[in-house]
């Protein structure tokens, strides 16, 4: 499975695919929902890692658009809870992730990402 | 019958019954359990704070069952298909991608507080093809230089590895250190052949503290 906790960490690694690589756009996906345990300590932990505008994009990519354009700056646990549903309990199951640069298709079957590359692709 | 990396290519040997067979095996649950913990305890993870870590080559997510267990959060990657089904069916909680760690990570920097990988990089010693950008030092530099800067800075990678000669511990520890990586090798039970295990213990930065522990 992938959920957008990892997406939103992920950039294309194709050689010579150093900029505008991130975030990988979502296509034709299936997403699944699945309740995961809520841990605001590591929710709190996990914050500073957040590329936050590439999170709400991917967010609304997806059809969930319960995110604040701007990272609040007070955070209290409604905040976490949305947090925690956007990035721990939806689930892309099927579909791709393309690069906004060199258009690399990373296809998603039954929930995990295939990101191997060709012999050229590698850097 | 020889190791596994000399035989075939992870992903090959590793088909739909050898995935089964190794995630049901008891003796090697109990010695991946085994190692998984020594990992985390050469992980030196700050106490009571949930991390967020990389279990490369996590395989069927044997060791990422421990790390939720610990109550942290684990990304699995690994090229056997088959070994991610079984990881998949055992309905853990890590995200899982197929992905050969030769080829480099596509992760931020910064992205993980911490790796652990058990029985994996040996395979990386191996050429998988004839083309030069499979050749066992470049993979080895892919590796190591993407793995580092997907950590954050300071924290660790804990590496279990079976090595077959010194000059493998040696090359695989100067390519770690060319790529920025501090720290050195742990052996536990250096004098049991059976039971000897080799720990790669890579720092970033100050790696978090102490020393390499003993
Ligand atoms: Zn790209």
């Amino acid at each position: 499975m992938v959920r957008l906790i990892t997406h939103n960490l992920l950039a294309c690694h194709v050689r010579g695919c150093n900029s505008n690589n991130f975030p990988l756009q979502f296509q034709d996906v299936q997403i699944g929902l699945r309740e995961a345990e809520f841990n605001p300590d590591f929710l709190r932990g996990f914050l500073p890692k957040i590329e936050w505008n590439a999170l709400v994009d991917s967010a609304r990519q997806l059809g969930d658009t319960s995110l604040p354009a701007e990272q609040p700056v007070m955070i209290d646990d409604d905040f976490l809870k949305t947090l925690h549903h956007v990035l721990l309990e939806i689930h892309v199951e099927e579909g791709a992730m393309v690069c906004p640069n060199c258009k690399h298709v990373y296809p998603i079957s039954n929930g995990i990402p295939n990101m191997l590359l060709a012999d050229h692709e590698i850097g | 019958m020889s190791r596994p990396e000399l035989q075939a290519p992870p992903e090959i040997y590793y088909g739909d019954i050898e995935a089964k067979k190794y995630t049901q095996n008891t003796r090697i649950q109990q010695i991946q359990a085994d190692m998984t913990y020594r990992a985390l305890e050469l992980l030196n993870l700050p106490p009571d704070q949930p991390a967020f870590l990389l279990d490369i080559g996590c395989g069927s997510g044997l060791s990422g069952e421990i790390l939720e267990e610990e109550g942290h959060t684990w990304v699995g990657v690994d090229v056997a298909p088959s070994m991610l089904e079984v990881a998949l069916e055992r309905e853990l909680e890590g995200d899982l991608f197929l992905q050969d760690i030769g080829q480099g990570f596509g992760f931020r920097p910064g992205s993980f507080d911490g790796a652990i990988s058990v029985s994996v990089i040996q395979w990386l010693l191996n050429a998988e093809t004839s083309h030069p950008s499979s050749s066992p030092p470049r993979r080895l530099t892919r590796f190591f230089t993407t793995l580092h800067s997907a950590l954050r800075n300071p924290s660790r990678a804990v590496l279990q590895f079976y090595p077959t000669s010194d000059d493998q511990i040696q090359l695989i520890t100067s390519i770690a250190q060319k790529a920025g990586f501090g720290g050195g090798v742990v052996v536990d039970y250096p004098n049991s052949k059976k039971a000897k295990k080799v720990f790669l213990c890579l720092f970033v930065g100050s790696g978090g503290g102490q020393q390499v522990p003993k």
